[in-house]
């Protein structure tokens, strides 16, 4: 279905948990909703569900306005964080109950329900209780139970959290080819900007109640309208540096010069912020362009197979990518590399000036 | 990890041995050996074997007691589980002074001293100056527990309804708090009739705190002495003689040691193969609904 949200906006007593917002999501489409905890996103989902209505705004579903109707007459189904299914019914009856509510007949209902079981891969499992499946198993079960009501909207709420990692990789991974059938409109809210980067399609990114950014993944990734937009959707948190924008350099603060690139030359010169992503700042100097920053190190802490360095340099602290697993002593010196044309930079008041080029191909490579 | 050997470990349960025996293991073997023995005094014992034992099974008075004990008993857990769940789904959730006064008011029965609650009960429904008598005769009722039987039995059914079902409720309560509210919400995205979401949500999950208050109700009802003895003190006739009230009259008031103690192990018999059963159904009927 199309869902579209007119002005919406969620005042809970004096607390404002949602600004008003304006947002259409296509039939068919994969929607990240992106933000830390608290910014929004469950807020959001249970007015897109029908379970809260807004306090002012509308909700359109295919254009028809569905505002103040109950959630029980939409055409919605929603995967939560906790795993929620009938603790009392067997996999195959949790699976079964939306179609049975639904009126179905019998031999109908057995084929969804088996063939919904077989893609989620808990076909051994359907005579089992809830209570009997590990983490994953409940969860696979709880989607399974909201694919299989073949809803137009699919609505859900961080459904990898409480997995663990391994898990959690292996049903991301599936759960894109499981969407990717194109009929039902999808909205995934996560706090991670790799699971948004990982999922695709579009993405909105909300900030304390307020909706930063939205479109295509790639594109608002590699092109955030602001600062706060650029630091929710990085992992760690993008350096920001402030910086003297020159006709011929970039002076940071810290005092290190960057040459000017592509993407930032024949910008008006004052007072700006640069920001740089942990990954355009390496260890290892891949080229001759890049641009050496000393420091102390402040931290390196190892995530997966990668080591992020927090190294202080004057009075800022950076954090800098290293690939393979290292070990700093905290206080010794180390060098790393700024890559003059991976930079973005922002006005002082945090909006984008400049970023750099991009194919959008790329974004495949990423994911 | 290898097991490590210290015999000092049996110093520290040395305190829980002592308790134990001398609240149940003495106390209990002292009325073993009361139960084969005639006692005419003290130093004055016979050895008799199974003899109070096979004059216990054949009393007709306690088949008596006995089934209006098992009688009641179900007539307890019939009344106060139900009405402690429905009374547990009316209840406000959240904090607020609502909750408060309703949690307050649920617990006060249970807080009165069991005498007391028959002293109550036995005002209360007095024809002359109790409400509940009184309100009866207003309405043409001839109520009279003191010389009619089936009054008598209600009203000591009632009197633990009122004061017991507080108990249920709160159990249900609490169990009923500990359901995430996203449950509820699948349930209504699910378009789930109320009577689904308490069959298939609430019920189950309500389960473990229904196992401890079928068996609570289930044994202290099956033990209940002190509210008849004031308010009926086992009569009219026998119509409110409980097994405790006859072990009573049988042991202190005739003063029959020997066969008191064979009717005492023979009624912890019966508490337990009952409790066990009910346990053991309870458990069963809703394997794997533990989460």
């Amino acid at each position: 279905m199309t869902l579209t949200l007119e002005g919406v906006a969620k005042r809970v007593g004096a607390e404002q948990h949602l600004h008003p917002l304006s947002l259409e999501l296509q039939p068919g489409s994969f929607n990240v909703l992106l933000g830390r905890t608290l910014a929004g996103k469950t807020t959001l989902m249970r007015l897109m569900a029908g379970l809260d209505a807004p306090t002012a705004g509308r909700v359109l579903e295919n254009g028809k306005d569905v505002t103040g109707t109950s959630v029980r007459h939409r055409d919605v189904a929603m995967v939560y964080q906790q795993f929620i299914n009938y603790p009392a019914m067997t996999v195959y009856e949790n699976i079964a109950s939306p179609l049975r509510r639904q009126g179905k007949d019998k031999a109908e209902i057995d084929a969804k329900v088996r063939r919904t079981a077989a893609m989620l891969r808990i076909t051994p499992y359907l005579d089992r209780l809830p209570a009997e499946l590990s983490g994953g198993q409940q969860q696979r079960c709880a989607i399974a139970r909201a694919l299989v009501k073949g809803a137009g909207l699919l609505l859900l709420d961080e459904p990898l959290v409480n997995l663990d990692y391994k898990l959690r990789e292996e049903l991301r991974a599936e759960l894109r080819e499981i969407f990717a059938d194109g009929k039902t409109t999808v909205v995934y809210a996560t706090t991670e900007p790799q699971e948004a980067l990982i999922l695709g399609g579009n993405v909105t990114v909300l900030h304390e109640g307020r909706m930063l950014q939205t479109g295509p993944t790639g594109d608002v990734f590699h092109t955030p309208a602001s600062l706060e937009c650029a630091q929710v959707f990085s992992d760690p948190p993008m350096n920001v540096v402030d910086a003297i924008l020159t006709n011929d350099r970039v002076a940071l603060s810290d005092g290190t010069n960057l040459p000017l690139s592509a993407h930032d030359r024949n910008l008006p010169a004052g007072p700006c912020k640069v920001g740089i992503r942990a990954n355009h700042l390496t260890v290892l100097r891949r080229s001759e362009r890049l641009v050496p920053i000393r420091g102390k190190v402040a931290l390196s802490e190892i995530s997966g197979s990668e080591t992020f360095v927090h190294l202080r340099h004057g009075d800022t602290t950076l954090i800098a990518r290293e690939e393979g697993v290292h070990s700093h002593p905290i206080g010794s010196d180390i060098q790393v590399y700024a890559d003059p044309d991976r930079i973005f930079v922002f006005s002082s008041a945090g909006q984008l000036v400049a970023a750099p080029n991009w194919r959008r191909s790329a974004l495949r490579n990423i994911a | 990890m290898d097991k490590v050997q210290d015999n000092r470990a049996w110093f520290l349960i040395i305190p829980v041995f002592l308790i134990v025996a001398f609240s149940a293991v003495v106390p209990l073997m002292t009325v073993v050996n009361y139960s084969v023995q005639e006692i005419f005094g003290p130093g004055q014992t016979f050895f008799v074997g199974t003899e109070w034992f096979e004059a216990v099974l054949k009393d007709d008075r306690l088949h008596d007691a006995l089934v209006r004990q098992i009688i009641y008993s179900l007539a307890v857990l019939a009344i106060e589980i139900p009405l402690g769940i429905l009374i547990a789904l009316g209840m406000p959730g959240g904090r607020s002074a609502k909750t408060s006064l309703t949690l307050v008011l649920l617990a006060l029965p249970l807080l009165i001293p069991f005498n007391v609650v028959g002293t109550i009960w036995q005002i209360f429904g007095r024809g002359d100056i109790g409400l509940l008598g009184a309100t009866f005769r207003a309405i043409g009722i001839d109520y009279n527990y003191t010389n009619n039987s089936a009054h008598a039995w209600v009203t000591v059914l009632v009197m633990d309804v009122w004061h017991w079902t507080s108990l249920v409720a709160l159990l249900c309560y609490a169990g009923l708090q500990s359901i995430p509210p996203a449950f509820y919400q699948a349930a209504k995205i699910d378009g789930a009739s109320k009577w689904a979401v308490f069959r298939y949500i609430q019920l189950p999950k309500m389960r473990g705190v229904l196992i401890i208050a079928v068996l609570l109700r289930f044994m202290d009802s099956f033990m209940i002495y002190t509210e008849p003895f004031v308010l009926t003190g086992g009569g009219p006739g026998n119509s409110t003689t409980f097994l405790s009230q006859y072990l009573t009259q049988m042991a202190v008031g005739q003063f029959d040691i020997g066969k008191a103690a064979a009717f005492s192990i023979v009624y912890f018999l019966i508490v337990l193969l009952f409790s066990f059963i009910f346990y053991t159904i309870i458990t069963r009927t809703g394997e794997g609904e533990k989460k």
